[in-house]
């Protein structure tokens, strides 16, 4: 009896219709805060727009975003992987030693190796995670310093430049089609893929049924472990590439490279409006919460605040996604029950 | 025993049953037990192509188990089961549904951040090129099926948000899809207001006239008059009879359903019914319950009796400080409570045994020794430390008084048999020394043995003064135990009846407010 | 029932309970943890040179005072079934508000502790408050302030390090008992175990923690205020992550926006080692102490062995994740029997 009186009565009102719509639009209210950030800055310092700028913002998304469309797909199964920025700087540490230990290798075997790699590395806590049943924030906190560790003992002290690396691979970042960076249009190219994936094939709603109602999804028949695990290997892939870019794009790679990213990555996933309690959400929203978080950098150096706050705000903004999702849940909750009130 | 067979017909030996169309379902004698609870002892229905069948009986008839029976859910023991004239036999629900039943329940599963129409075609979406989603197609086949049903729903919104009514509606509409030849419906009004009533049943006959056999599960005769071609009536797990509508009148239904001698099986003790304990005046909660207003004495049991769905629960809620209320007010012994918190309730005198032992009435983890003195931990401290022999002690004694077999009082309450396990949640409101104690459903899946222990308990409570307010679906219980009874029918208390004047027929038709009896 | 019959239960129960009691305390979760501690003492103590000695206790113990004072919140929160992702990065505020208001504002040191422990009174209340007031999702909310107090220390204390504590402090803090090797701090650390222990194990509070980690609606019908105890819990967990931050700055001597950086990591592990369940209600105070001493055995006998500290994280990870998976895979593997004995069984009764 609790239980039919607890869920409450409900009824389709253009009132809940409505807020079903804001749930839709939430990418596009990141994109105008991304483009309110933006223009404000600009006013404030007009040097914030230069050709350089703009070219070095998107160079700075790039690894962001590639992350943030991973993290984004294993968020939506109701998952989270923290070892994502262990994961980078063991792909980033390999592609440098990859080069080291072969000059010669094609760059096109480079990249997927780099892939392979994560996708192993993503894998194994998709395995854990769905072997052991317990919450994958803590699993993938242990593989985090596990990962870390292990870059640690393969890296020592030691770091590649990018000196060493083919100059090929090197301009890979310099390199710009029409002025934009190369891999920016491939990150836009993964971005697109993924958007698809999601948007439109069986296996990409079942991610979103599972992080909907695990247990509904059961019932229905979807294979809720293979499908966990693959969004983790999904994740690992993409953090790979992720890695591969980083390697190309900064001066060097060593031991610590990419460590304590995965609280950027899990901001910008959830800035994005991606629901950290799965189901909701889509990867474009992820990627332009990535750019939204790698402007505010840019922006908080133009705009003359000290770089000291960059770790707050995103501590902030994490927060704030988290109670936006509550307000609007609990919002549509409250009008649910008025109409409720009224229906009886 | 007495009830009356002149009008039945079995579905086994249905004279007119050819004549007018085929059976395509048919349950035969299937029994089907959980542990010593036999649930089904000879369950038997039979459906025909283009009918609205009900099947009506009391809770615990037997109803539940024989819908997962037909929905795969549960296999039963024996008995025959006929799908289109053919034997099956369904190991999942996958098979039910293979074989062309859909069942809806009465509060569906629905993926909240999914649309509408991904809900009606998750894992079997259309595919157009690049093996892609035709989303245009997915939306068109959604509509249409909307459109068949008469009901238009958005097929792009999000199910989030959606009322229970235009759940069941997806529900159906997903059934037609996989052409479902067979519809159960789970009680699917409980939680629908008039109108969406009405739209359910527009369905309900469209789908029967296109050939879909339904069938209806209820509790309110005023629908089953209103939308049924026959009516099977069920009661203690077995098949009674089964109706023509129209050869049939509430009360023959009511005898039928009711059909047994309560004052044998309730051996009540009189209590002396002493000063008003528990006093509740124009309790309301907006959308949930309005204007209750009742007093409990000490010795007297007072049943709130009524469908499911009728806010009974929440009333009980509201006053033990679980859940608020908007207005009204509650006194114990003619004083307000200091706050409107459970731990304040408690303080005052008040205790629960809530309807869900496993989920609200005890920590089934937690050892029974630990459960039967949580209520305790407060008086079992000294210096705020809590005193281990005092702990144990207590446990013992009260788990001993209500002679509970466990092999220790160290092991996991879960390891007890539901009876057991009932014992404990009344033993540790016993051991607060409770002025009132509230009882929602207190024998629900308990079986048949220990239930008789838990009355007696019960009655034993009130002989010794305590006020009781007793939840109970269950009639006999209502009838053998109260003092008075009080009825509740959506949100409200439809009747008030003296234990001389309440009868079977007098509860029925209050808590599913047939105007005929009721004046 | 008459006191005869009382007496009578009591008397037959007593001899039982000493055997269940012991055979509790000897086969409990608890206990596991400390075989283990004790097998890898005896381990180390044979196979790892230099190890069975005064400076190893001292070593140990004085690694381990930070991580001991924040498994004790850390435990209670995590057997009511929430989490705390934050508290280093609220001992780390702490260390940094402790260094900036000593040094740059001059403040003298009592007050300055009165402020740190100010500061992780506020940063517990603001996850309380998101966690049981607004029932945010902890794991979420403490992974934002996470970050967020991190933030806010680099915000303090930028990229300086303050360093010139009075050393009559710092030799304190890192002083021994005589020739025991025991660190004096230990006298101190030992007092919040015990007062958390016996919350715990002893107090009408400990008890409705273990009920509301198994089933919060189950301890509101007794009336457990849920909400109320939460935010408590998470309060103390600021206080006491506070404490363990001034400590880390008196230790080494130096305090700076990355102190106590990720030891939130060996802090749940060393909870969950100590037998404290990730689904919360079952664990116990004894079992964490070992849980955290057998970590930092674990690691203080391979660093003694060569292995450089940045390598042993994989020690700490893989800790962790056994820890989180052994118990949830042996559960399944017991539910598996249960079920294939019970198929022959009838099933039972309150399967309505």
């Amino acid at each position: 009896m609790s239980q039919n009186a607890s869920a409450p009565i409900l009824h389709g009102t253009t009132a809940s219709r409505a807020i079903g719509r804001i749930f839709v639009s939430r990418e596009f209210s990141v994109f105008a805060a991304l483009a309110l950030l933006i223009i404000i800055t600009e006013v404030v310092n007009p040097r914030f727009l230069s050709g350089q700028g703009v070219k070095d913002l998107l160079l700075n998304s790039t690894i962001f975003v590639v992350m943030a469309v991973g993290q984004a797909l294993v968020i939506i199964t109701k998952n989270v992987d923290l070892s994502v920025g262990s994961i980078l700087g063991l792909t980033a540490f390999g592609t440098g030693s990859l080069f080291a230990a072969f000059p010669t290798i094609p760059i096109a075997l480079v990249f997927l190796i780099g892939m392979a790699f994560g996708a192993v590395l993503g894998a194994i806590n998709g395995f854990i995670v769905t072997l052991a049943g317990v919450p994958a924030l803590v699993i993938t906190l242990g593989t985090l310093y596990i990962y870390r560790g292990i870059n640690n003992a393969w890296a020592g002290s030691k770091q590649y430049f990018i000196g060493n690396q083919p100059a090929a691979f090197g301009t890979l970042s310099v390199q710009t089609i029409g002025g934009i960076p190369t891999i920016a249009i491939a990150a836009l190219i993964v971005v697109i893929i993924a958007a698809i994936f999601m948007f439109a094939t069986r296996a990409g709603r079942d991610l979103y049924a599972v992080g909907s109602d695990t247990d509904a999804a059961r019932l229905f028949g979807i294979k809720v472990n293979s499908r966990t695990v693959g969004a983790f290997t999904a994740c690992g892939t993409l953090t790979g590439l992720a890695g591969v870019f980083y390697a190309s794009r900064f001066n060097s790679v060593g031991a610590d490279t990419g460590s304590g990213f995965e609280l950027q990555i899990v901001a910008a996933v959830v800035v994005g409006g991606v629901a950290i309690f799965g189901g909701s959400g889509t990867v474009t929203g992820a990627a332009i919460g990535a750019v939204l978080l790698t402007t505010m950098t840019g922006a908080l150096a133009a705009l003359n605040v000290s770089k000291f706050w960059q770790q707050a705000i995103v501590g902030v903004l994490i927060i704030a996604a988290i109670l936006i999702d509550r307000i609007l849940s609990l919002r549509t909750a409250r009008k649910l029950r008025v109409s409720e009130a009224r229906n009886v | 025993m007495t009830m009356s067979q002149s009008t039945s017909d079995s579905p086994r030996a249905d004279p007119r049953g050819s004549s007018e169309s085929t059976s395509v379902l048919s349950l035969i004698s299937a029994t089907k037990s959980f542990g010593a609870v036999a649930a089904l002892t000879d369950g038997s229905v039979d459906l025909r192509a283009g009918e609205i069948h009900a099947l009506v009986g009391e809770n615990g008839a037997g109803k539940s188990t024989l819908v997962k029976v037909l929905a795969g859910v549960h296999q039963p023991d024996s008995g025959r089961f006929l799908v289109e004239g053919a034997d099956v036999v369904f190991r999942s629900p996958a098979d039910s549904k293979t074989a062309g039943i859909s069942v809806i329940y009465q509060e569906p599963t629905l993926f909240p951040d999914l649309t509408v129409a991904e809900n009606i075609f998750i894992g079997r979406q259309p595919r157009g090129r690049l093996g892609l989603i035709d989303r245009p197609a997915m939306r068109t086949m959604a509509r249409e099926l909307f459109g068949r049903l008469g009901v238009p729903i958005d097929p792009d919104r999000i199910a989030d948000g959606l009322s229970i009514a235009d759940q069941q509606i997806i529900e159906i509409a997903k059934a037609i899809s996989l052409d479902a030849r067979i519809l159960v419906m789970d009680e699917p009004t409980a939680a629908l207001s008039g109108v969406e009533v009405d739209r359910l049943f527009a369905v309900a006959r469209s789908l029967r006239d296109r050939g879909t056999a339904i069938l209806f599960i209820s509790h309110r005769f005023d629908e089953v008059f209103e939308l049924c071609d026959r009516i099977t009536v069920m009661r203690d797990g077995a098949f009674i009879a089964t109706h023509r509508t129209a050869e049939i009148t509430v009360d023959g239904l009511v005898r039928e359903m009711v059909g047994r001698d309560i004052a044998t099986l309730f051996p009540k003790q009189e209590a002396q019914i002493g000063e008003v304990v528990l006093s509740v005046a124009g309790l309301s909660r907006s959308g949930v319950f309005s204007d209750i207003s009742f007093e409990v004495r000490s010795g007297e049991i007072v049943a709130l009796a009524g469908l499911v769905g009728a806010g009974r629960t929440e009333v009980a809620r509201a006053i033990f400080g679980i859940d608020r209320y908007d207005s009204g007010s509650v006194l114990i012994d003619g004083k307000p409570l200091r706050r409107h918190t459970p731990q304040a309730a408690i303080d005052a005198g008040m205790g629960f045994v809530p309807e869900d032992r496993r989920k609200q009435g005890l920590v089934m983890d937690l050892s029974v020794a630990r459960n039967a003195t949580l209520t305790l931990r407060t008086q079992l401290a000294r210096f705020g430390l809590i005193n281990a022999k005092e702990e144990r002690k207590a446990a013992e004694e009260w788990t001993t008084r209500l002679q509970v077999k466990t092999g220790s009082q160290d092991l996991a309450v879960s390891t007890l048999s539901g009876g057991n396990q009932q014992k404990v949640v009344i033993a540790k409101w016993l051991a607060t020394n409770p002025k009132l104690l509230i009882v929602d459903e207190p024998t629900r899946g308990i079986d048949v043995g220990t239930k008789a222990e838990v009355h007696r308990l019960i009655s034993e409570l009130a002989v010794r003064g305590i006020a009781v307010l007793m939840i109970s679906s269950e009639l006999p219980e209502v009838l053998g135990m109260a003092d008075t009874v009080l009825v509740m029918h959506e949100g409200r208390i439809s009747a008030a009846l003296d234990r001389s004047e309440a009868t079977a027929e007098i509860v029925m038709h209050a808590a599913s407010a047939s105007p005929e009896i009721l004046t | 029932m008459s006191n005869a019959t009382a007496t009578r239960s009591t008397a037959t129960a007593a001899p039982v309970n000493v055997k269940s009691n012991a055979r509790r305390v000897l086969l409990g979760r608890d206990a596991n943890t400390v075989y283990a501690l004790i097998l890898v003492v005896i381990l180390a103590s044979i196979f790892v040179p230099f190890f069975a000695g005064v400076t190893t206790v001292s070593f140990l113990l004085i690694d381990a005072v930070p991580i001991l004072l924040m498994a004790m919140p850390m435990a209670l929160i995590i057997i009511t079934g929430e989490i705390d992702l934050s508290v280093a990065s609220t001992a780390g505020l702490s260390a940094a508000a402790m260094g900036v208001l000593f040094h740059d504002a001059h403040w003298s040191l009592g007050w300055v502790f009165v402020a740190c422990l100010l500061v992780g009174l506020v940063c517990g209340a603001f996850n309380g408050i998101l966690i049981s007031t607004i029932g945010l999702p902890s794991l979420a909310v403490t992974i934002g302030t996470l970050a967020l107090f991190r933030g806010l220390a680099l915000v303090v204390i930028g990229d300086s390090a303050v360093a010139d504590f009075p050393v009559a402090l710092t030799t304190f803090a890192t002083s021994t008992i005589g020739g025991t090797g025991i660190p004096t701090v230990m006298i101190f650390v030992l007092v919040v175990i015990l007062i958390f222990g016996v919350v715990l194990h002893f107090t009408p509070f400990g008890r409705s923690l273990f009920a509301l980690g198994f089933s919060k609606e189950a301890a509101t019908f007794v009336g457990i205020h849920v909400n109320r105890s939460k935010f408590w819990l998470y309060v103390a967990s600021g206080v006491v992550s506070s404490i363990a931050g001034v400590f880390w700055v008196l230790r080494y001597s130096s305090a700076q926006s990355d102190s106590v950086k990720g030891l939130e990591l060996s802090v749940v592990a060393a909870v969950l080692l100590g037998g404290v369940s990730i689904f919360g209600g079952l664990g116990g105070i004894v079992g964490v102490v070992a849980g955290v001493l057998l970590i930092r055995t674990v690691n203080y006998s391979l660093q003694l062995a060569g292995l450089p500290d940045t390598v042993l994280t994989i020690v700490t990870g893989t800790l962790l994740v056994l820890s989180v998976i052994a118990p949830s895979i042996s559960a399944r593997l017991r539910l598996s029997a249960d079920r294939k004995r019970s198929k022959n069984l009838p099933r039972e009764a309150t399967a309505t």
